[in-house]
């Protein structure tokens, strides 16, 4: 079966449309999302729907830190987040909001794993931004893979049977087999906001038979995007990092 | 994980085991046929049992992953792999004939045949870096001839693939591989240079022409590291009749550093296909290694460039040009930018080995402390970077060919022209004054580089509604 992983929407419905027309396109068959569905872009309550939508299909979603910030204020984020936070709440009705509320933190399906930040402490959002970090990760969990989001960087990190660790920035459409006798992790880039120097969507496709990743990148209307945030008074800076992938 | 249970006559995933034709310390060959493949097939199977090197696994995984990738004449198809959950396996075309090993006995070889060889095998290398993969275990034993003559590269068991996860990267405290072929870079860890395999194959020829190793046959890592400072032995010195243009190619492929080795595979069979028009340097006149002292200062300074013959520095730059381009930042030079890329694009295709290094000066108060971070937060440097990178993208530029660097400075020009002369720049892009008042700096810029560059110059200027005749002026 191949997946299609999302992960950190953020509330952005034009990359969320594109990435799920790419995914179809390329013939996934099921989708899985790694949460951080809303915060920062200004289509929260379309993206929430249409996730509910997808779950309904049999998805799997995961909960993310910006979801849980939604239904509750202790969570510390920079400002503009936090700002993007505030307004979001007020978007979302008593069933998107119960909706989030109620996504398990990690879903372990087969022989993967699906989280939205570092899995040996799920709660603590860390983020995976080293082989050390990929370590910790690999160590607290016997799947053979692990998806993961958060740091909107893609990334793919193996760990041997003597705790050897390899990284590589991977390569946009180029299918990587995850060999079997050795666990991975494959952080997802950002749908919604990617950071990583490219402003097109990122996703993940999977092959469970041949266990073949492929990272995928769809071009979206980063304008429409951008003025959404603008016209809903949310900070600009949101609507400005977009067209520079950062 | 299971032990191999492979003996003649048995079937795995529809392929009859045949006989063991090899048995070596990481894996046995067997053939094996297939009712639906008409071609004779070999099954490489890894040694996973207890006891057994565990190089042996990472290595076969390796070819697990790099084997069904390639393609052509150069390499050997691939038809099927097995993994470890069952049995783990590759089944490959058998390349027909032996390898090279098996001529060791005559050596040295006549020049011509030699030269002959290797540039098939270097040419076979340039299909295998183009498909972003570097061998690093180039020696005789790796190497075989199709009938049609071609040669085929065979073992891929410490191969890095560009885009795959490479899994020697951590695996192995000291530097795994052939002592006697090794790229000294290698023993530094750096696995991602394909020049390794012009060394290694520089290795092979310098053996194959003089029937002497260059680096010997030491396997200590203390003897290894010496490559890493001590130069080889001249070929001329070894057999007087060597002819000036081999030790040339040769001298060239053994160079410490893979900057001053040839840039590509390609270029070297190029040399090696014409060797009448190989540009002779210093390096072909040597008769005797480097002195002591040079050698001694290599030893003690390395990682600081060290200082080189004046005359292999023009060699090297004679073939691959250092092109430089220097940018604005990108908000509010769009125009600029692109035509820019035009005329960089338009000379990069006259020069395919040249070399782009992509600049932008970022300017310092003269007087008032600068700030590291903007305001949003994110790190000025860092970001030009990026831009750089962002503007040189559809340029579609090999990573090894394309360099960005962000220069600080508080005088733009002044700046721009120590890069040149430092990095021995031929060729300086640079676009011209914009009609604005805020561009203006940039105007007294181009002058000033177009005026004192030691290299060429182009000052690019875009299309504007009222173009002047002599838009565009390029100073030699």
């Amino acid at each position: 079966m191949r997946l299609a992983v999302f992960s950190d929407i953020h509330g952005n419905r034009q990359a969320f449309e594109a990435c799920l027309k790419a995914a179809r396109a390329k013939g996934a068959e099921r989708f899985v999302l790694l949460g951080d569905f809303v915060g920062y872009g200004a289509d929260p309550e379309w993206v929430v729907e249409t996730t509910m939508a997808l779950v309904e299909e049999g998805a799997i979603a995961v909960r993310g830190n910006h979801d849980e910030a939604v239904n509750a204020t202790t969570e510390t984020m920079n400002a503009e987040a936090q700002v993007a936070i505030e307004w979001t709440r007020g978007r979302l009705d008593v069933a998107q909001r119960r909706f989030l509320a109620g996504l398990p933190m990690a879903v372990e399906e087969q022989e993967r794993l699906y989280v939205h930040s570092e899995a040996s402490q799920p709660t603590r959002w860390h983020y995976v931004r080293s082989t050390a970090d990929a370590a910790k990760s690999l160590i607290a969990t016997p799947a053979h893979v692990t998806f993961c989001g958060h740091i909107h960087r893609p990334a793919l990190y193996s760990m041997s049977v003597t705790a050897k660790m390899t990284s590589l920035v991977p390569k946009t459409d180029v299918s990587v087999p995850l060999l079997r006798g050795r666990q991975w992790l494959a952080v997802i880039g950002s749908v919604g906001q990617p950071r990583d120097g490219d402003p097109s969507a990122a996703f993940v496709l999977y092959d469970t038979a041949s266990c073949e990743i492929t990272f995928c990148r769809a071009p979206y209307d980063i304008e429409s995007a951008a003025n959404r945030i603008r016209e809903n008074g949310l900070p600009h800076w949101l609507a400005d990092r977009l067209s520079q992938g950062r | 994980m299971p032990k191999p249970l492979v003996e003649t006559g048995a079937q795995i995933d529809g392929y009859t085991i045949g006989e063991c034709v090899h048995a070596g310390g990481m894996a046995t060959l067997w053939t094996v046929t297939h009712p639906g493949i008409d071609m004779p097939l070999l099954m490489k199977i890894p040694r996973v049992s207890e006891g057994e090197d565990p190089a042996a696994i990472v290595s076969f995984e390796m070819e697990m992953m790099i084997l069904p990738r390639l393609t052509g004449s150069h390499v050997p198809s691939c038809f099927g792999t097995g993994d470890f959950a069952h049995q783990a396996y590759v089944v490959i075309e058998r390349i027909v004939g032996t390898t090279l090993y098996k001529r060791l006995p005559d050596l040295p070889l006549p020049y011509d045949e030699a030269r002959q060889l290797v540039a098939k095998v270097a040419t076979a290398l340039a299909d295998l870096h183009r498909q972003n993969v570097i061998h690093h275990d180039i020696k005789p034993s790796s190497i075989m001839f199709r009938d049609s003559g071609e040669a085929v590269l065979i073992d891929y068991g410490l191969s890095h693939h560009d885009h795959l996860p490479d899994l020697l990267q951590e695996e192995f405290r000291l530097p795994y591989g052939t002592a006697p072929y090794m790229a000294p870079e290698r023993l530094l860890g750096v696995r991602d240079d394909p020049r390794s395999d012009l060394f290694s194959l520089g290795v092979l020829l310098y053996f194959f022409t003089t029937g002497e190793r260059p680096f010997g046959e030491g396997e200590t890592l203390r003897a290894m590291r010496r490559r890493l400072w001590r130069d080889p032995q001249p070929p001329r010195k070894l057999r007087p009749d060597y002819p000036p243009w081999l030790q040339e190619v040769v001298l060239r492929c053994l160079e410490i550093e893979p900057e001053w080795r040839y840039p590509t595979a390609a270029q070297l069979a190029f040399d090696l296909a014409h060797p009448d028009q190989v540009r002779l340097t210093a390096r072909s006149e040597r008769l005797k290694r480097d002195p002591l002292s040079i050698a001694w200062r290599r030893r003690f300074n390395q990682g600081v460039m060290a200082p080189r013959a004046k005359s292999d520095v023009a060699a090297q730059i004679a073939s691959s040009p250092i092109v430089a381009v220097a940018l604005d930042t990108m908000e509010g030079a769009v125009e600029l930018n692109e035509a820019l890329r035009v005329t960089t694009e338009r000379i990069l295709a006259t020069l395919p080995s040249a070399r782009l290094a992509c600049l932008n000066v970022l300017k310092l108060n003269r007087i008032a402390i600068d700030k590291t971070l903007d305001e949003q937060g994110s790190n000025k440097h860092i970001d030009r970077l990026v831009a750089l990178r962002h503007w040189a993208t559809p340029l579609k530029l090999d990573e090894s060919r394309l360099s960005v660097h962000v220069l600080e400075a508080v005088d733009p020009a002044t700046a721009l022209l120590e890069f040149a002369e430092m990095n021995s720049v031929d060729h300086l892009i640079i676009g011209a004054r914009q009609n604005s008042f805020r561009r203006s700096w940039l105007g007294s810029v181009s002058a000033k580089v177009a005026a004192e560059a030691a290299c060429t110059v182009t000052v690019v200027r875009p299309r504007t509604a009222a173009v002047k005749p002599d838009a565009g002026v390029v100073w030699g």
